[in-house]
């Protein structure tokens, strides 16, 4: 089965590795295909960011989005800019911190749209202390949400893809995220 | 001359490619004489001598040398020779080039390499006019001189090579003229000795086009004029401006060794691997992780 | 060991060079193939190689056609504004049979264009961009791990034939990620040297370090090995003296070294064909547009339609008995590329050789910088069914 996602935030939140984790996480570690895309465009520094993974457990062909079973927000901005192509009954999942739902309201009722919150800005900051990690908190609740990736997958996949010496904070911020429930 | 029996220097030169093609007069081979007598005074084993030039009279003088030789595109010459250099290090490059090759068309070439100090030794001769071509204005050709395309004379201003070399970071500089032999071969046995980028200028006589051009015609009188109006930089350096209208300052203008790129990049790679720098490895079927 | 990684395209090139012992790399920064240049920067020091960035692109492809005559295997990256600053030393390598490798990641243009977009609009320049006659090999990967593997395989060719290979990618191939697997070993194909060593010549048995072999490529000794090659850009004899001015000496040579590749076609193109054996269609695609297509067809069978692909690694030389050979028997083929119509002419032309019953040719161009949409394709194949 094709499962497509999108990632989407503003320039500097990681969006991009969350997506590069996602992809990782489905290629080495679940034995699945993947592949992972990013904008390039001039909205690579700062506003708008975002990255799209095809999973898959078949032969990959098009390897961009046709349209997403999954969008990610990390952003509202980010949200209302790359929510429209969502595929009907998909999911979509949020940080209801940073996104003013009153604006999709009618969107997800129309689409019906299975939206989960992940406060992955706040846990990051608070319970982590350090908000750069919002990003790795938010595969963890990817992993969590849509069983894309399987939870050591994205582990393994965490792992090898920060910096080395931070793989503790990240490890923390991961189970942090895969203990979101959605609500 | 090159192509005369009696030349000490016949055993570096490919036989079978002479005559050569260079006019009667021509400064190319005093250059090659003196090339060859500063390479022996400083002890480099022809063996290890790899040249490279560009496009240009000058440029031709690789291919009479019985070495390694890449006679490659305008301007280019020194881009071929830092490939070569770090791809082996062992080799001794020499880059003759004219100043149409150096200084127009491969400029920036020769201020990078320059800036990056990499151990290579550029022979420049300085004709002040394309002669390959026929006679037209180069960057270093006089304000006032005639070429094909200056006609009523040159209305730029030329580069003074030597200091431009010099400002871009070369650890060893001279300018000296097909009139001072003696000097000149003491200056390329230096620049061949110094682990660093080393430039040697030498204004030299086209008689073909720039004596005719300019109403010099005899190259003896070229060479003349090219020694009367020399000073030294030690002396010029004291002279007020003005008075260096018109004249030709040789001498060293930098001899001050440091250490050159290509040191820098053997470093590294023993550095990150603990090894030296493969050579010659493309001849291998595996290698080693 | 073999090791699985999950890498952008770009990478994957340079993890190819590594393994196919690239020990020189001369580059200049530019979007979209930068990452070639940083991964080898960061691999070569680690692997006995150097890395070098030069002041432009002429530079840096003068410093490894340089390196190659050090005796090793040396490669550069760019994108088209770079690519078109050196062609004139691309026909330099080509006349003094200089083994290197050129990854052009392409981009649109012309001029500065699109830096940040896909395109295949440098097919034609591949092919014809240096002045003079000369026969180019050109490899187009359509996923990251064809970048490591026809990065390889560019190696290989350009030390088979001594000539420059370019490995013809894009922005989309060389920006996304995929995983590949490094085997623990590849096969490379290593440079020959000239049987003799230099004391074994003389005067009356010169050293002919352009006297061609069997398959047209003469060995290729190295500087500081003792031979003492004169190497010049101009028309030059076996001895590589130059004769600039023989109409004869002229012709020898060029059509040698056109031959070379020509007489090879065979052994050096690759092709391959999906669903073409009752193939009423087929279409033809290189490069990232293959993933377009082949989804296309897997789509077009489904419902029924006699659809095949082939898919071109080698758009040069040109495959022409293979296309010829879909041409005998299609009704139609397609052509899908990202430009305005490039390696659609080399398709006509094949085309034309069926004769009465040649099959219609049809191009679907896109520029601007996205793949393809893969029912663009499907629509196509319906509207001409």
């Amino acid at each position: 089965m094709r499962t497509e996602i999108r990632i989407a935030g503003f320039g500097g939140q990681g969006v991009i590795l969350a997506g590069i984790i996602v992809g990782k996480a489905a290629s080495l570690f679940d034995g699945l295909n993947a592949v992972q895309t990013q904008s390039y465009g001039p909205e690579a520094r700062g506003g708008a960011s975002k990255t799209e993974v095809v999973v898959s457990d078949d032969e990959i062909n098009y390897p961009k989005l046709t349209s997403p079973d999954i969008l990610v927000a990390m952003s509202h901005e980010a949200l209302m800019a790359y929510m429209g192509d969502l595929k009907d009954g998909g999911i979509l999942i949020i940080d209801s911190d940073v996104i003013d739902e009153e604006d999709i309201k009618d969107f997800v009722k129309e689409h019906n749209i299975n939206v989960y919150h992940a406060r992955v800005n706040k846990t990051a900051e608070h319970d982590i202390g350090l908000k750069i990690v919002a990003n790795i908190v938010m595969v963890g609740a990817i992993t969590k949400l849509t069983k894309v990736i399987s939870y050591d997958a994205a582990k393994d996949a965490v792992l090898d893809s920060v910096p080395p010496g931070t793989e503790k904070k990240n490890m923390q911020a991961f189970e942090a995220g895969y203990a979101m429930d959605g609500t | 001359m090159v192509g005369n029996n009696e030349n000490p220097f016949i055993k570096y030169l490919r036989e079978d490619r002479l005559p050569n093609i260079f006019c009667g007069g021509c400064g190319n081979g005093t250059v090659l004489n003196t090339f060859f007598k500063g390479m022996e005074s400083a002890e480099i084993d022809f063996n290890s001598v790899a040249m490279t030039s560009g496009i240009g009279c000058s440029s031709r003088i690789p291919g009479y040398a019985k070495c390694d030789s890449l006679h490659t595109t305008h301007g280019r010459a020194i881009t071929f020779a830092t490939g070569l250099k770090i791809g082996n290090p062992d080799l001794n490059i020499v880059v003759f080039t004219g100043d149409g090759d150096a200084a127009a068309i491969g400029g920036n070439h020769l201020i990078h390499a320059a800036r990056k100090n990499i151990n290579l030794t550029v022979i420049c001769v300085n004709n002040n006019i394309y002669g390959m071509t026929g006679g037209q204005i180069s960057p270093t050709s006089p304000e006032g001189s005639f070429a094909t395309t200056a006609p009523y004379g040159s209305i730029e201003k030329p580069f003074n090579l030597a200091e431009l070399v010099t400002a871009a970071g070369a650890s060893f500089v001279a300018r000296w003229t097909t009139a001072h032999p003696l000097q000149l071969s003491k200056s390329i046995k230096k620049a061949l000795l110094n682990p660093g980028f080393s430039f040697v200028e030498v204004v030299s006589q086209c008689p073909t086009y720039f004596g005719r051009k300019n109403r010099i015609r005899n190259p003896v009188d070229m060479v003349k004029i090219f020694k009367e109006n020399s000073i030294n930089k030690r002396k010029a350096d004291k002279m007020d401006e003005e008075k260096l209208i018109g004249k030709i300052i040789v001498g060293e203008f930098v001899n001050k060794p440091k250490k050159d790129l290509i040191k820098n990049i053997c470093d590294l790679s023993v550095e990150q691997c603990g090894r030296d720098l493969a050579v010659q490895s493309a001849y291998q079927d595996s290698f080693q992780e | 060991m073999v090791k699985e990684l999950f890498v952008q395209g770009n990478e994957a090139c340079a993890y190819g060079a590594i393994k196919a012992g690239c020990k020189f790399f001369g580059g200049y920064p530019i979007t979209p193939s930068t990452e070639v240049a940083e991964k080898l920067a960061e691999l070569l020091p680690k692997h006995g190689g150097s890395f070098i960035q030069m002041e432009d692109e002429i530079a840096a492809i003068g410093a490894i056609i340089g390196a190659s005559w050090s005796g090793l295997k040396t490669m550069t990256s760019t994108s088209g504004p770079g690519f078109s600053l050196m062609q004139e030393n691309i026909g330099y390598a080509h006349i003094t049979e200089t083994p290197t490798v050129i990854v052009n990641v392409q981009r649109g243009g012309p001029s500065t264009g699109q830096p940040t977009m896909a395109s295949q609009g440098d097919m034609m320049q591949i092919r014809w961009g240096s002045h003079g006659d000369y026969e180019p090999i050109s490899l187009a990967p359509s996923s990251v791990q064809e970048c490591f593997d026809f990065t390889v395989e560019a190696f290989n060719l350009s030390e088979q034939y001594r000539v420059p290979v370019i490995l013809a990618t894009d922005e989309i191939i060389g920006h996304m990620r995929e995983k590949i697997t490094i085997p623990d070993s590849v096969d490379v194909i290593p440079r020959t040297m000239p049987k003799e060593s230099p004391d074994e010549f003389s005067t009356n048995n010169p050293y002919l370090p352009f006297k061609a072999e069997e398959n047209g490529a003469p060995p290729m000794a190295a500087f500081g090995q003792g031979y003492k090659i004169p190497v010049t850009g101009l028309t030059h004899d076996e001895r590589g003296y130059p004769d600039s001015a023989d109409f004869e000496a002229h012709t020898k040579l060029i059509t040698r070294l056109n031959n070379k590749i020509l007489n090879n076609r065979e052994k050096i193109v690759s092709v391959h064909e999906r669903f073409c054996d009752d193939a009423d269609t087929i279409i033809i695609s290189y490069g990232a547009p293959v993933r377009s297509v082949h989804r296309a067809v897997v789509q077009a069978r489904e419902e029924g339609l006699k659809v095949g692909s082939i898919k071109v690694d080698t758009p040069w030389p040109f495959p022409e008995a293979q296309i010829l050979k879909a041409a005998e028997v299609a009704k139609n083929l397609i052509v899908v590329e990202m430009n305005l119509g490039q390696m659609v002419y080399e398709v006509e032309r094949v085309a034309g050789m069926v004769g009465e019953n040649r099959p219609n040719v049809h191009l679907i161009p896109k520029i601007g910088g996205e793949l393809h949409k893969p029912e663009v394709i499907l629509s196509k194949i319906k509207e001409i069914s």
